[in-house]
């Protein structure tokens, strides 16, 4: 990042940008076409976004247990804010903060570092990828302020509530969230051709497919989920929108049209979504292990295989959503066999990363904490999915509390462990400082035991069934008795504490930015090739002629044939 | 920890489902999770210890994944079996009905439609109440379930039931209680801002209180 005359000569070189003169600041940091910068600019809205939904779950947790108080910060809940509350927490955390961190983030970071690429192919596209980001996260955030509050009709989105401003009563908040989604698809699908064409066009000299860092795999795989999923649900999204502002009747029976379809639509997307985040947590999770269990991945093909078998899968299952939807129940059957299936390659991914971990010498770093809690939590996540895709269990089940438990044991991991395993390893990589391990291993102890004391307990309301999205239960006199609120307390009570830790985090990252240990160039010792160049990276990563080649994989640890218990991708022997 | 009251036929089918499948992945949770950090206590970094180098292409090496796999796929065929054989009873067969009621959901309450005194849905003597299903123990019933507006879901915990109800169309599903008392009902999909006070309560009676409340409602209905 530091713009030095030989920063300018290779931005000739490179042909990347026409500027012969040194950058303003607003070229440098906001106008960039620096992959490295877009990936920050991704990062901060990200956790941006992620203060703002965590905000949310704070509120609207207080309200559940504790009804009818005044919320310190925002006051008494209606059950209109109740629900923009539940609606807009759900959809930033998973398009707001999973994608535009996982993928974007750490996509636009890592793919061209970890490849030997000076920049994207396409750095311009980032740009517009991330304006646009940009742009729809000021629609969504502006459709909480409009007349009637934000949309209040869950993320799923369903019509007729979602389509008809006199069921929903928001019909601004409505439409504008509705924008905001598209336009959000948009910025992912400009940034995923990126990924796409960067990972097969640019790599460095000897490195073939198989010599790729499997996170790289991984966030172009999802991507290409991403785009084979996505024009089904930006189709609908666009009749919905017609619904809402034209009075079309697309989703409205007593004019010939389907709300079913919307949920078909919607989940034709919304089940490969899940894996779309979830491939390039795993990514960044092996990639971890291995540097830190100083072991070769077990079985790379295999994750890779797997992560191709549970995208091609994915497609297949969406309607285990929909079991009591009212879809034919003769079909119920087809997708719990196609959903049960889908266990396979992910307990197959699992089983390689407990594989990785024998015969290795485990340090137990902060990022190396954070990648062994992904897979411990995911696997709850994972083994409660079996209840919800068996569909003779679900009738009980769905749109319970245990739903929510379940796929929250899968998105926490996912986006918040699996970020903070990612962030706290790229760190140096990324600020040229290291982290303090210390305060790093009390915000990992601090954010993972409250997670469980908050999810377990919501486990425990489902199986007794307590529903979703209702804004106090004190209606339902089976559910309204003092040992389920005492349920209701405990979660919100670490939820509280969880959300505390969180200034641990960001003190660290503040103090170790500005007092850190400086970094090396590798500091873990590790072998893929973005520890092959300064931290941070100059502006085209690697001086030109000192681009690096690729002579074996990135996973070559403790070989017997060396002293070092590593072997860095780029040297000759 | 929390009583759950089973009140259908179908209700204890479905919790030996969840029991089932909960034995089955609870086994390889433990496991799993045993064996996981088993291995981290077991490999840490010891000075001077190098980690080992395998490659995992041998085929006594690469068993560990592939008997596990060989293994999940069989528990995957048992689990299927039992949930389809619950969802079969519960949602793609109908015994013959004693009773038909009708089940209308809207913004923000269940309208229940009894068949009055001859037993017959759609007749004269229908009673009609809002938010109080009245029905008789042991007796098989059809519910026909529709809605005015939006989707909603009638969720009968006691009974392990539940099933969307669809603007535009009309769902036909059964339940037979078979425990007297008063239970709730909810609706499990979310209809706007009323959806957490749209409440309503099931009573199971003996065949005597259901006559009687039969014949004190047509009474209260009757011009």
């Amino acid at each position: 990042m530091a713009d030095t005359v030989a920063d300018v000569h290779q931005h000739e070189a490179h042909g990347h940008d026409d500027h012969h003169h040194d950058q303003s600041w607003l070229e440098k940091y906001v106008f960039s076409t620096d992959h490295k910068i877009i990936g920050m600019q991704y990062m901060f809205t990200g956790i941006f976004m992620a203060v703002i939904g965590g905000y949310m779950a704070y509120v609207f947790r207080m309200q559940l247990a504790f009804p009818g108080i005044s919320v310190p910060g925002f006051g008494q809940v209606s059950p209109g804010e109740y629900n923009a509350l539940i609606t807009n927490h759900g959809t930033i955390m998973i398009f707001w903060v999973a994608m535009p961190v996982l993928i974007a983030a750490f996509g636009n970071f890592l793919i061209p570092l970890m490849i030997g690429a000076d920049d994207m192919v396409f750095p311009r596209i980032n740009r517009l990828s991330f304006q646009i980001f940009f742009l729809s996260s000021i629609v969504l955030l502006g459709s909480l302020f409009v007349e009637g509050g934000g949309f209040g009709g869950a993320w799923t989105s369903y019509p007729p509530l979602s389509a008809n401003g006199d069921y929903n009563q928001t019909q601004l908040g409505a439409s504008l969230w509705l924008i905001a989604v598209a336009l959000e698809f948009v910025a992912f699908l400009l940034g995923g051709i990126n990924f796409i064409t960067t990972l097969m066009n640019s790599r460095a000299p000897g490195m073939k497919a198989y010599d790729i860092p499997l996170v790289c795999w991984m966030i172009v795989i999802a991507s290409i989920l991403f785009m084979l999923s996505v024009g089904p649900l930006l189709a609908g999204a666009v009749m919905l929108l017609f619904d809402q502002t034209l009075g079309t009747g697309f989703y409205d029976p007593a004019r010939g049209g389907d709300p079913i379809l919307w949920q078909h639509l919607f989940w034709f997307f919304g089940h490969p979504e899940v894996y779309v985040v979830l491939l390039p947590a795993i990514g960044i999770t092996v990639e971890v292990m291995a540097t830190f269990a100083r072991k070769k991945i077990f079985g790379y093909k295999l994750v890779l295989y797997t992560a191709v078998a549970t995208g091609v899968l994915s497609f297949f299952v969406w309607a285990h959503h929909q079991f009591i939807a009212g879809i034919d129940p003769r079909m119920a059957n087809v997708f719990t066999i196609t959903t049960l299936l889908i266990s396979v390659p992910i307990a197959e991914m699992l089983f390689v990363m407990i594989a990785t971990l024998y015969g290795g010498s485990i340090r137990l770093t902060t990022p190396m904490l954070w990648a062994l809690a992904f897979m411990a939590e995911f696997l709850i996540g994972g083994v409660t999915g079996i209840f919800l895709g068996a569909s003779g269990a679900d009738i009980y089940f769905h749109d319970t509390y245990f739903v929510l438990a379940h796929f929250h044991y899968t998105f926490f991991p996912i986006a918040i462990i699996g970020s903070f395993c990612a962030f706290t390893y790229w760190f140096p990589k990324m600020f040229g400082k290291m982290m303090n391990d210390t305060l790093g291993k009390i915000h990992f102890w601090g954010t993972v035991i409250p997670f469980n004391f908050i999810f377990i307990p919501l486990f425990v309301l489902g199986m007794g069934g307590q529903h979703r999205r209702i804004y106090n239960f004190q209606h339902f006199p089976q559910i309204a008795g003092p040992e389920y609120f005492q349920l209701r307390e405990l979660a919100t009570i670490a939820l509280l504490v969880m959300l505390a830790f969180q200034l641990v985090f960001f003190y660290n990252v503040i103090s170790s930015w500005m007092r850190g240990e400086k970094a090396g160039k590798n500091p873990w010792k590790a072998n893929t090739l973005e520890w092959t160049t300064e931290s941070p990276a100059p502006h085209g990563n690697w001086p030109v002629d000192e681009l690096p080649t690729v002579y074996r994989g990135p996973y070559e640890y403790g070989h017997p044939d060396r002293e070092e218990d590593y072997w860095p991708q780029n040297l000759p022997n | 920890m929390l009583e759950l009251v089973q009140a259908s036929t179908y209700a204890a089918s479905i919790d030996n489902l969840i029991l089932f499948i909960g034995i089955i992945v609870g086994v390889w949770f433990l496991l799993a999770e045993g064996l996981f950090f088993w291995l981290i206590w077991k490999f840490r970094a010891k000075p001077g210890e190098k980690s080992q180098y395998l490659v995992g292409n041998e085929k006594h090496v690469k068993r560990w994944i592939t008997i596990p796999h060989a293994l999940v796929l069989v528990c995957d065929v048992f689990i299927v079996v039992g949930a389809v054989r619950v969802w079969y009873n519960v949602k793609q067969q109908l015994p013959e009905p004693d009773s038909v009621i009708r089940v209308t959901g809207q913004q923000w309450a269940w309208t229940f439609q009894h068949p009055g005194a001859d037993n017959e849905l759609d007749t004269s003597d229908d009673i009609f109440t809002v938010n109080d299903l009245h029905v008789e123990v042991e007796k098989t019933y059809h519910f026909k379930l529709e809605s005015r507006d939006v989707l909603h879901s009638f969720s009968v915990p006691v009974f392990r039931l539940k099933q969307d109800a669809i603007p535009g169309r009309s769902i036909t599903g059964w339940f037979e209680p078979t425990l007297i008392g008063e239970y709730d009902v909810q609706c499990a999909e979310i209809c706007g801002i009323g959806h957490g006070v749209m409440a309503a309560r099931i009573h199971i009676d003996d065949a005597n209180t259901h006559a009687a409340w039969i014949s004190s409602a047509s009474a209260a209905t009757t011009p």
